[in-house]
């Protein structure tokens, strides 16, 4: 990027704003029911403000600012306000409880939070005492807070009329501070500090400059063609790193419109609504997509069921016809254009799928037969990989070479190499500036400029990276069998009723797994069943519940290798959740801690024991703890063992 | 100042008294709450603001205006709205639609340009839409508003309700037990948002509630009723170690023991 061209974020702004002023849509929010647009000149203009009213409140170059909340414009626009100023977003995850905060909040130093109602002011008030640094909380819905007379807490229009009032004096001001900004050298400005959720331990700050994040997506969209007529949603947690890449420097890089929906309830319709161009989901959306079709169909008449089959089943044929490079014949090709326009088609379009030209599954493995799926109806979604560490996205699957069981090809300007351990090495300019205050764990995983992944992976054949699962994940059985706990587990969650699973059989006689229902679907199957439940805990001890995934466990069984058929599962008592630290704020299994959590659970898969009787404690958002005393039954899957033997 | 004199109220059903010389002010912007065992005559009290009973002796004043004898509409459109026990909406309708007809005795255009529906009925369509949307926004029932209301859990329709009410702009918001049959966290949403109705609208409300917990939270000021009499008045606080409070409600915990 040549030393003209901007090289910063707020630069990026001010450049968008020039080019296409009040005459194209930067950001639209749904509010009281209507899209409501801000053009390029509306956004660099709060930003403007913002970033003023924050240097009168003492903001300073190199200082930390947070957002928590929902996508929101204006959460969007304080962290450029803060860019703008030199100083450095620190974007957290909206359902964090206290604890979490206090840890990144204090970690980083945070000057000023910018919440977006009062729920979240609220958390972060009730740590006040525990943050030596905050100075100032803004908050943008001031619905719960019009009479609070708390000086630490300002309207974010307030601040903005500061800042108006500040820079009347002072003409200038927020270009001369931009113009400083500077991607110096390698190193550069840090545009962002991203805290990891991290499957173990305290999340850790990724620090990633503003040419880290520019120069990535640069190589990425070398790729992947976008445009400036796109439209995007914006919806994933903006603590997310693939969420900054889409809804921040994306936007700021393309130049399209990103669109906030009007709450997190109302995503799917909004979705649908809008019909987003390009669409980035993490598994666990795809998943709870193809739940949505999957119990449709189950409650439709007998016609549309044979409908649905006969297209599947099509889709299928062509997949596997595409995958071993032959043209499908003509017949076949026939049946998929009928297929698209009685099923592809109509189902893309429920989904609010009708109009996406790339869409992305990132953040985690996604099942094959999910990927499959989507794939088949027509849409073109692809697997990316990269991680926080590597600004997001560096590896993708170019069109043409879409596989569902690899991530693709290095975006250009990016190395990946595996190392003689079969770990995945990353060399590119993405890859982030190091840990903050952290230079141990820094100089644990960057050496050369390679960043060392923790994921085990190989390149197939056609030097596409594949990835097999985190590399202290993988073992093998008590005999020597290889086991790769997430690829049993993607399969678990293929089955609608199956929302989480964490299969565990290293060093152990034979494989087993824990298993976590989906409420929704189960429960809708219980209720055309007379099943009466009152909760998760209630339902998860079922009977009928019981037979039915060990039915779904044994159909999964006739896809695995003999020896790593799942032998007893168990049905959790409780869902599996983020405060609890069992999963992380993105939705990853946190393998190690459950084990422990656990452990005479785990125990009792690997011996006669028919029931663990189990006493949980819960954790609410406000800190508060509980505890719930049941029993979990542990139940044998048949045939797996004349299978294994 | 007091926006509603309560003066000296009785009210007969047969031969019993549902109220017995009741006196209550309640203060412009406050928050009272009107509490008592069953029977003690919380709703009657409501109903004889609202105008769907007519005491037999005493006076009832909004705002320095006698509506002791005014029919339930015309109460209304002096800005009182009220929620029910038992859930009072259009079932077959949606959520929307319950709202925007929460609007009519706001609504000016008669049923000619209603009917042509362009101009002036169309520019007031929209002005209330967008109020309504406000109370959409404020209630958090965004992802419901095109659901019908019969479909909707229990407590999202209370909450609907109380949306209901609000849609009539009231200066004075009556409800009789909003937080009946709902769960602890569904009772601390509604709590927040009623709360909220008050601190930030400027809205008076009158609330009869049996959750005391609730109560005592969120109220300015307390009347305790009794056998159609009111026995307490005052803060929270006051209230609670009042003499004549523990009586009636410990005196009849002894008696139904």
């Amino acid at each position: 990027m040549s030393a003209a061209e901007p090289d910063t974020l707020p630069k990026l702004l001010l450049h968008q704003a020039a080019r296409y002023g009040a005459r194209k849509v930067a950001i639209r929010e749904k509010d009281r029911g209507i899209w409501r647009p801000y053009t390029w000149a509306d956004a660099a203009e709060h930003v403007r403000a913002f970033a003023l009213g924050l240097a009168t409140l003492g903001f300073r170059r190199g200082d930390a600012l947070s957002v928590i909340g929902d996508n929101r414009p204006r959460l969007y626009w304080a962290q450029l306000a803060a860019q703008a100023l030199g100083g450095i977003p620190v974007p957290l995850f909206q359902d964090s409880i206290a604890r979490e905060l206090q840890y990144v909040l204090d970690h980083a130093e945070v000057k000023v939070v910018v919440a977006e109602d009062q729920e979240q002011v609220d958390k972060i008030r009730g740590l006040q005492g525990e943050l030596p640094h905050l100075r100032q909380i803004v908050f943008d819905d001031a619905r719960g807070l019009g009479g609070d007379r708390d000086p630490s807490l300002l309207a974010f229009e307030r601040v903005e009329a500061l800042g108006r009032e500040f820079g009347r004096a002072r003409p200038g001001y927020v270009e001369a501070e931009v113009a400083r900004g500077v991607a110096r050298g390698s190193a550069g400005d840090t545009a962002l500090i991203c805290y990891t959720s991290g499957t173990t331990g305290h999340p850790k700050g990724v620090m990633l400059s503003h040419r880290n994040l520019i120069a990535n997506l640069d190589a990425f969209l070398a790729v992947e063609r976008y445009r400036d007529t796109d439209e995007l949603l914006a919806y994933l947690p903006m603590a997310w790193i693939g969420e900054v890449i889409y809804s921040l420097v994306g936007q700021l890089l393309v130049g399209y419109t990103i669109n906030c929906p009007e709450a997190p309830e109302t995503v799917q319709r909004d979705l649908r609504e809008l019909g987003p161009t390009v669409l980035l989901a993490p598994p666990r959306i795809w998943e709870a997509m193809l739940t949505t079709v999957q119990v449709k169909i189950e409650d439709s008449d007998r016609v549309k069921r044979a409908l649905y089959r006969g297209a599947m089943a099509v889709a299928a044929r062509i997949l596997a016809r595409r995958a071993a490079g032959q043209r499908a014949p003509l017949g076949l090709r026939l049946l998929y254009a009928l297929g698209e326009v009685v099923a592809y088609g109509p189902i893309r379009d429920q989904l609010g799928l009708g109009r996406v030209r790339y869409a992305y599954t990132g953040g985690a493995a996604l099942g094959p037969e999910i990927f499959q799926f989507f794939r088949g109806i027509g849409l073109n979604l692809k697997q990316i990989y990269g991680l926080t560490e590597t600004s997001a996205a560096c590896v993708v699957q170019p069109d043409g070479e879409v596989k569902p069981e690899s991530v693709g090809r290095p975006a250009p300007g990016v190395e990946v190499r595996i190392s003689e351990r079969g770990e995945i090495l990353i060399r590119g300019p993405g890859v982030f500036q190091g840990y903050y205050k952290n230079e141990e764990a820094t100089r644990e995983v960057l050496e050369d400029g390679w960043f060392r992944t923790g994921d085990a992976g190989f390149f197939d054949p056609d030097g596409h990276l594949v990835v097999i699962d985190r590399a202290k994940d993988l073992g093998s059985l008590a005999d020597g069998t290889p086991f790769a706990p997430q690829f049993i587990e993607n399969k678990l969650k293929f089955s609608p009723y199956i929302r989480e699973a964490v299969a565990v059989g290293h060093g152990r006689p034979y494989v087993a797994a824990m298993i976590n229902i989906d409420l929704g679907t189960m429960g809708n199957w219980a209720e055309k069943r007379n099943l009466a439940y009152t909760s998760y805990m209630d339902l998860s001890h079922k009977p009928e519940v019981y037979a039915l995934v060990g039915e779904e466990v044994r159909r999964i069984n006739a896809g695995l290798p003999g020896p790593t058929r799942i032998r007893k599962f168990f049905i959790l008592h409780k869902e599996l959740d983020p405060d609890d630290a069992e999963i992380t704020r993105t939705r990853k299994v946190r393998r190690r801690f459950i084990a422990e959590k656990y452990a005479d659970l785990v125990e009792a898969l690997y011996s006669d024991q028919a029931s663990v009787p189990v006493a949980t404690t819960i954790t609410y958002e406000d800190g508060r703890q509980a505890t719930i005393h049941s029993a979990v039954r542990i139940q044998e899957v048949e045939g797996a063992l004349v299978a294994a033997a | 100042m007091a926006l509603l004199w309560i003066e000296d109220v009785v009210k007969d059903f047969g031969g019993v008294r549902a109220l017995d010389g009741v006196s209550l002010e309640v203060r412009e912007r406050e928050l009272l709450a009107v509490i008592g065992p069953n029977g003690a005559g919380k709703t009657t009290l409501l109903n004889g603001i609202s105008g769907v009973y007519h005491p037999h002796r005493g006076r009832i004043t909004l705002g320095g205006l006698d509506i002791t004898h005014f029919p339930p509409h015309r109460v209304a459109r002096l800005g009182v709205a009220r929620t029910f026990q038992n859930i009072a909406l259009f079932k077959g309708m949606t959520v929307l639609d319950n709202l925007m007809l929460g609007r009519h005795v706001r609504m000016r255009s008669g049923i000619f340009p209603s009917i042509a529906y362009w101009g002036l009925a169309q520019r007031e369509e929209v002005r209330h839409r967008e109020r309504v949307e406000e109370i959409i926004d404020f209630l958090k029932i965004q992802d419901i508003r095109k659901r019908v209301v019969g479909a909707l859990p229990y407590g999202l329709q209370k909450r609907v309700e109380l949306g209901r009410a609000l849609a009539l702009e009231p200066r004075l918001l009556l409800l009789d037990e909003p937080m009946t049959g709902m769960n602890q966290e569904e009772k601390e949403d509604m709590a927040r948002f009623v709360l909220d109705v008050s601190e930030e609208w400027g809205v008076t409300v009158v609330l009869i509630e049996h959750d005391m917990g609730v109560v005592m939270d969120i109220s300015d000021r307390v009347a305790v009723l009794d056998q159609g009499r009111k026995i307490a008045e005052g803060s929270p606080g006051e209230v609670r170690s009042d003499p004549a409070v523990i009586e009636a409600y410990l005196g009849a915990g002894k008696r139904r023991a």
